[in-house]
């Protein structure tokens, strides 16, 4: 049997409550694909900045404002798209947290996390107007079996 | 229930912060930042924060440690941390500022490493 690919995609309020939705959201698909507990959460914690980003950022938590959730999942890999209804930005504006002068900042970390914990990471104009930050982990190919159904075992809440 | 908990004591004049739970957006950073300032506005200006439940911590409570350590410095005092998890031990490794934070593991030690 050839897997298909699955789409799942929430629109979640732009609140607080919506970054533990969205971390709690992936995780289960992660879990239930096959990832190993320690890529569980670099997957949570890429999801939570995303959806941080979007809350802050890009909807300048303004509650009239949406945030996009998607995630595509292939027997391959798993992709995580977030957008928000701000006014876009680009990469290379975002400072870097690991300079001298950035150290201290209290902010600004959510993007180089996102970086570092995920396999491919982009930001590009998103269809919803603001940015949409597109994230990919690679789904491991050995292990217990759950590989070949990508959506095994998982059914995300699809609450707003 | 809370994500976080804090709770306060003293030990030869530092007040020690035992902490357990998420230090994440939302209530966790809130309530760290509120005890942090309680402190500080009631003069007590040498805290150590002990991290030894604290199983997850993200950019905001990363940020929310930061904004702490200055704060306190900013009155001339110290904030220290100690015990720390090895999700926290790598985000602060990750994120350099390892060269920050004074960090223990003995909270002997950590009470006498203040000035």
């Amino acid at each position: 049997m050839t897997p298909e690919a699955k789409h799942l995609e929430v629109v979640l309020d732009t609140h607080v409550e919506s970054v533990n939705l969205a971390e709690e959201m992936c995780l289960r698909v992660a879990e239930a694909v096959g990832f190993s507990e320690d890529e569980c959460y670099r997957i949570g914690m890429s999801v939570r900045e995303g959806v941080i980003n979007a809350f802050h950022y890009g909807n300048q938590e303004k509650p009239d404002k949406k945030i996009h959730l998607a995630v595509d999942l292939t027997t391959e890999k798993m992709t995580i798209h977030v957008m928000d209804e701000g006014k876009g930005f680009r990469l290379e504006d975002v400072p870097d947290p690991l300079a001298e002068e950035n150290l201290l900042s209290t902010s600004g970390r959510g993007i180089f996390l996102m970086r570092t914990f995920m396999d491919e990471f982009n930001v590009v104009p998103g269809r919803t107007g603001g940015a949409e930050i597109i994230m990919t982990k690679k789904i491991p190919q050995s292990g217990n079996g759950n590989h070949g159904s990508p959506t095994a075992g998982a059914a995300p809440k699809q609450r707003a | 229930m809370p994500s976080l908990f804090a709770t306060c004591r003293e030990v030869g004049g530092i007040a020690i912060v035992d902490l357990s739970g998420r230090i994440s957006l939302g209530e966790g950073s809130a309530l760290l930042r509120k005890t942090i300032r309680e402190l500080v506005e009631a003069g007590q200006t040498r805290i150590l924060l002990n991290l030894g439940d604290v199983n997850y911590i993200d950019s905001s409570g990363i940020g929310e440690l930061v904004s702490g350590f200055t704060a306190v410095r900013n009155r001339s005092g110290e904030l220290k941390l100690l015990n720390l998890t090895k999700k926290v031990n790598d985000l602060l490794q990750l994120t350099k500022l390892f060269t920050v934070f004074d960090v223990y593991s003995d909270e002997g030690t950590a009470v006498r490493s203040f000035r």
